[in-house]
């Protein structure tokens, strides 16, 4: 789809023009201008705004002119962000329990998925609806007793506990709609592998998952952004003293700003925040359809 | 009937339901246990029947929280959906028509891409940045913006104006979505349709209100479930940009925040507990009215 170039945006911005019948299109067309680069200039004004004050002095940030340039640019406030406030180590924490739990979620929940969906046995509408309704609640509704729980296995303020209870909580979306995914690809391949002898497991990995792509990619984008993003459970998993070291991202953000407001190191914090924004937008510059696609996906179900 | 097919079922359901039945019905059937308790989230507790609920129903915090709940309910959808509306229409229709063909306005995708960018920030960080950006003093980026004249707004100090800053958080970093999630909608319908239309005479607001609107009204009903999602989960923006804890005088207090506030804070996590059963049927509520609505939809 191309779109053709209209007018170019010389625009005439008067409000009277859209009565103007003889021309329908073009001042409406203007008016459709100023309202979209508002909202362009809305969202992505707040993040270059982050990205001007991670260089300037807290002096010059109370200035005021928020979008005035810094002073100078010097990246100190970069190699503060990334060491002293631990900015470093909470990527890193984030990246490996995502990475884990997403690999987990998406294997345990093609597994579970695959089976209710292409397989006949008793209990299979039941364990299907089981999975389903952890849609309906929030995941907040039941904060003490996960804690509760979490704890009693020994498993508080560690990565294998906070993987565990992000799969668990992932897997009622990922079934939903994997099992609704592989119910829609033909059977004709699948009974074909049977008659010449390819067993269940082999006929799963080698036939359906392969099949199943589009879909397996979707959900494990939406499972990826989800589980980034989580900031609830990891604040009550990874609590009490001495956890810091095992916080992830948006734990450790949250508690720079708090901090930064006590000791008044704005430009750390903002530093940290860019350095936690940048990853997301180049991710988003080279698979932003793909990333359009999977967390639309779930929607459009 | 393959041999061994029941072993197979078996080993490919029992890790993920035993992970699932744990983590997620345990806690939920734990909840109701536990409301019934004095738990304090350590140690033992006593069965203390229905103390916690008669508790609940004197607790005036917890009828303030819920009434922000159903505030931000209603009104953050609607907004949400009216304003993604308008820019998907204007993305994809609301250009001009050329050889018969109307063709969305120019950078349409620029527009698209951007728009959608902040959904993928963690709500925790858009509420650090909103944090600021809604700073009460010249440091803030809206007081920066303001004429040095203006004494600085204190939005979310500000009792009156605290519970609607959060609510505008949550609508910009949402759009974006709805915005992609509508236009795609709005993509499918079939260009014929607005071609006859606009043969009849019909403006663009008729095309808008005759035709897009009652063809996109499957993905609306989708968007409405989800935002209502995000609208009852306001858990990481109140607790990172509100001040003094749900405030100020519990302006923005929710009833996520409330549960993680008794549950981790006060040491009640059987009260903690209560609240979360009373969630329990609020959401079943809303699920049960949904689907009435959607299948009587269905029928007419």
């Amino acid at each position: 789809m191309t779109n053709l170039v209209t007018t170019p945006p010389a625009v005439t911005a008067r409000p009277a023009a859209a009565v103007d019948k003889g021309r329908k299109a073009n001042p409406l067309n203007g008016l459709a201008h100023i309202a979209l680069f508002v909202w362009a200039l809305a969202t992505a004004g707040p993040l270059i705004w982050v990205l001007l004050a991670s260089f300037k002095s807290n002096t010059e940030i109370f200035l005021g002119k928020p979008f005035a340039l810094p002073e100078h640019f010097s990246f100190k406030t970069y190699t503060d962000a990334w060491s002293e406030a631990h900015i470093g180590q909470y990527f890193i924490n984030s990246v490996i329990v995502v990475a884990i739990s997403t690999a987990g979620t998406m294997l345990l929940g093609s597994m579970a998925a695959y089976v209710l969906a292409r397989y006949r046995f008793p209990g299979n509408r039941a364990i299907y609806y089981l999975f389903v309704s952890g849609l309906a609640f929030p995941t907040f509704m039941a904060l003490a007793p996960i804690f509760g729980i979490v704890k009693s296995l020994g498993l508080l303020n560690t990565f294998t506990g906070l993987i565990l209870v992000y799969i668990a909580y992932s897997l009622s979306f990922t079934v939903f709609f994997l099992t609704a995914f592989f119910r829609t690809l033909p059977h004709e391949i699948d009974e074909a592998a049977l008659v010449d002898g390819a067993g269940h497991l082999r006929r799963f990995f080698q036939i359906m998952m392969p099949m199943a792509k589009s879909g397996l990619i979707s959900i494990t984008i939406f499972n990826i952004v989800g589980q980034w993003n989580q900031y609830l459970l990891p604040v009550v998993i990874m609590q009490g003293s001495g956890s810091d070291s095992n916080w992830v991202l948006t734990q450790g953000i949250a508690n720079i700003s708090v901090s930064a407001g006590y000791h008044a190191e704005w430009s750390t914090l903002f530093a940290a925040l860019t350095l936690s924004i940048l990853p997301m937008i180049v991710v988003y510059a080279i698979f932003q359809r793909q990333i359009q696609a999977g967390l639309t996906a779930g929607a459009v179900k | 009937m393959r041999h061994g097919k029941y072993p197979f079922i078996i080993g490919f359901l029992v890790v993920p339901l035993a992970l699932y039945l744990v983590f997620v019905v345990g806690a939920y059937l734990q909840m109701f246990q536990l409301s019934f308790t004095d738990w304090s989230g350590f140690g033992g507790y006593h069965y203390i029947g229905f103390d916690n609920f008669g508790k609940l129903w004197d607790d005036p915090v917890f009828w303030i929280a819920l009434r922000h709940n159903v505030y931000i309910l209603i009104a953050m959808p609607i907004v949400t959906i009216a304003i993604a509306l308008f820019f998907a229409f204007l993305l994809n229709v609301g250009g001009k028509s050329k050889g018969g063909v109307t063709q969305g306005v120019w950078g349409s995708k620029v527009y698209r891409i951007i728009f959608f960018f902040p959904q993928l920030l963690a709500l925790a960080i858009v509420a650090v940045i909103f944090g600021r950006v809604f700073g009460s003093d010249r440091s803030g980026m809206l007081n920066g913006l303001f004429p040095d004249s203006w004494s600085p707004w204190l939005f979310l100090a500000d009792e009156r104006w605290a519970l609607v800053c959060i609510a505008v958080v949550l609508i910009w970093q949402q759009i974006g979505f709805y915005v992609v999630l509508f236009s795609a909608g709005m993509g499918s319908i079939s260009q014929d349709i607005y071609e006859a239309a606009a043969l009849d005479g019909a403006t663009k607001v008729t095309l808008f209100f005759r035709i897009t609107l009652p063809l996109l009204w499957d993905t609306l009903q989708v968007a409405w479930v989800y935002l209502g999602i995000a609208a009852f989960d306001l858990f990481a923006l109140v607790n990172i940009m509100s001040v003094n804890k749900g405030g100020p005088n519990n302006a923005t207090q929710v009833l996520s925040y409330q549960i993680y506030l008794n549950a981790f804070q006060n040491s009640q996590a059987g009260y903690a507990s209560a609240i979360g059963v009373v969630l329990f049927f609020l959401t079943l509520t809303f699920a049960a009215l949904t689907l009435r609505v959607t299948r009587r939809d269905a029928v007419a």
